[in-house]
């Protein structure tokens, strides 16, 4: 007689089941497959194309501020877009951090009852639903006018600091770098926001409790405790900020050239690219890969930072 | 309700007929008693009979929570510390707490134990001050080699410990505890109600427990609070009796508290 206890044998699931089991693990090992040489068949496309370019130009792409596409005489060189992208994004998030981080902390404190903070959640996130063609539109519209006379102020009262040195002329970086805020700030805010939302209770009560008041407790407790993901959520506006382009390209006013005032047009890499691709040729092409390469590093450095800088606030706090 | 012998020593808190209210919920009916200085008193009774809810009162913790509303009186040293004119954050100052779950700051131990000292803008040797208050928590031998350590790197005891490190560092008059040792190991339990025996001598203490053998071993004074039914489905908590520890558990007045520390139900 066989015992009661013994286990039903691994036969007894039908070959069907067993069959669609080892199916759906085969499919979904498929699938992330496909997605992982997706990621590695763009980037070694993009590289090899700017091969070329590489040859042709060497570090000098990156130091150099001449951009001719005269053929002949073509010569690249994008330092002028690269710190126009690295300038407007840490402008921007100058701007969105101190702004995100407040609405963040209004928001998960219980400064106005439950019912309006939700409103106000909701709207803020709804920033984010706005595409960037419209951002740049209203920029344009809305925005530049708006700003022209503090610009021209700033201009004629600081205009000995070269940040203000010149006119104002409209598109530039100040409004480009404005508006890259704005579209950055509801993902920031967002993730801060649920980070604050996230810690336990006791740590209030902890605080509160040894008779701190409640802006010691939120400076002192709750944003370090909630720092990586507030740390997290600004790493992602600023790739964010970095690889933006339609607003960037209708608000920055795309001038290939080196100028130290916030109120001259500057360009970005993204911008770069979006407005040169159309009549590119040859060399021209490789060297907007090139760019297109620098583009990608910047945006990989800045996501490796955010997970070093995360890991090690998480070390230090937890 | 039902005040037996007299508390011994000058009394620290005067609860007078205090009613406790979350929006339109009543939580806890009035409830009188006075707590005795330099003495542990315990507050026992099942769960949502308000026992957690007054020690809360008693340093304004519960203002935390919007929805709260109390009535009556609960006197410090007979000044009424639900005055208008009176500072929550000044009460939680004098009146410290610790909590059921051990809640370090996500700081090393040292930056912990200095963390209410900072609030008040201590102006003495910070240094002595965490080995004082350590030494104080039975926690130095354990920790002073490692004080730059986080405070979640301790055990569940040792942070424990920890959190009463930082309560005491602010030298309080009186100490807070909720349910201390609920989330801790028998030993760490150990440790800490010997604590308390050796804090009475500084601190006013008191203490929620669940657990009554606690009760009978660390406390001079005990209150049993009960919950009952109300009409709309709800719990309302009450007081049924306080008195020295030694009468709850051996001789209590009421029926209510035999049939509870005899274990017939809670």
């Amino acid at each position: 007689m066989t015992p009661s206890t013994a286990l039903p044998e691994r036969r007894s699931r039908s070959p069907q089941e067993r069959l669609i089991d080892r199916l759906f693990v085969r499919t979904t090992l498929v699938l992330a497959v496909l997605t992982g040489v997706l990621l590695a068949f763009i980037i070694l496309v993009i590289a090899w194309r700017s091969l070329p370019a590489v040859q042709a130009f060497g570090l000098n792409f990156i130091t150099g501020s001449a951009w001719n596409p005269v053929p002949g005489r073509e010569e690249f060189g994008v330092f002028p877009m690269l710190y126009g992208t690295l300038v407007s994004s840490i402008i921007a998030l100058l701007i969105a951090v101190p702004l995100g981080l407040g609405t963040a902390i209004f928001l998960s404190e219980d400064f106005i009852p439950s019912q309006p903070r939700l409103v106000i959640s909701f709207l803020v996130e709804l920033l984010a639903a706005i595409p960037s063609v419209v951002y740049g539109l209203w920029g344009i519209f809305v925005l530049i006018p708006l700003i022209q006379p503090v610009a021209r102020w700033l201009h004629a009262n600081l205009g000995w600091i070269p940040l203000f040195g010149t006119e104002p002329v409209g598109p530039g970086m100040l409004p480009a770098s404005l508006v890259l805020a704005i579209m950055i700030l509801p993902i920031m805010t967002a993730i801060a926001k649920d980070s604050l939302a996230a810690l336990p209770p006791e740590l209030r009560q902890a605080s509160m409790g040894l008779g701190a008041t409640r802006w010691w407790t939120i400076f002192r407790v709750l944003i370090p405790a909630a720092i990586s993901g507030i740390v997290g959520g600004t790493m992602l506006g600023l790739g964010r900020a970095l690889g933006e382009t339609m607003a960037a390209t209708m608000l920055i006013g795309n001038a290939n050239q080196f100028q130290w005032s916030l109120l001259a047009p500057a360009n970005t890499i993204a911008s770069l690219l979006a407005n040169q691709f159309p009549e590119a040729r040859g060399i021209q092409v490789s060297a907007l890969m090139y760019a297109a390469v620098l583009l990608m590093l910047m945006t990989l450095i800045v996501n490796i930072l955010a997970e070093v800088i995360v890991n090690r606030l998480k070390a230090k706090y937890e | 309700m039902v005040n037996g012998a007299s508390p011994q020593g000058q009394p620290v808190f005067r609860v007078e007929n205090v009613n406790i209210y979350y929006g339109n919920f009543k939580a806890v009916r009035d409830v009188s008693m006075t707590i005795p200085k330099n003495q542990v008193t315990a507050f026992i009774g099942p769960s949502g009979c308000g026992k957690s809810t007054i020690l809360r009162c008693l340093n304004r913790l519960n203002d935390l929570i919007a929805s709260f509303r109390l009535e009556g009186k609960i006197t410090y040293h007979d000044k009424n510390i639900y005055d208008p004119d009176i500072d929550p954050v000044e009460v939680r100052r004098k009146i410290g707490m610790v909590f059921q779950k051990p809640n370090p700051f996500p700081k090393s131990i040292y930056d912990n134990v200095v963390y209410g000292a900072r609030v008040i803008n201590y102006k003495g040797d910070l240094d002595e001050l965490v080995e004082r208050s350590l030494r104080r928590a039975a926690l130095w031998d354990e920790v002073k080699d490692k004080l730059k350590q986080s405070g979640f790197s301790l055990s569940g005891g040792q942070q424990q410990r920890l959190c009463i490190a930082r309560t005491i560092a602010v030298e309080p008059e009186v100490v807070l505890m909720d349910e201390p040792c609920s989330a801790l190991d028998p030993i760490s339990t150990l440790k800490v109600e010997e604590l308390m025996h050796e804090l009475k001598a500084n601190y006013t203490i008191v203490i929620v427990t669940h657990n009554m053998q606690q009760a009978t071993r660390v406390a001079d004074m005990t209150a049993f609070f009960n919950a009952e039914a109300t009409p709309k489905g709800g719990k309302v908590g009450h007081l049924v009796e306080f008195d020295l520890t030694k009468n709850i558990f051996g001789s209590p007045k009421q029926q209510a508290t035999m049939d509870y520390v005899s274990g017939r139900f809670g």
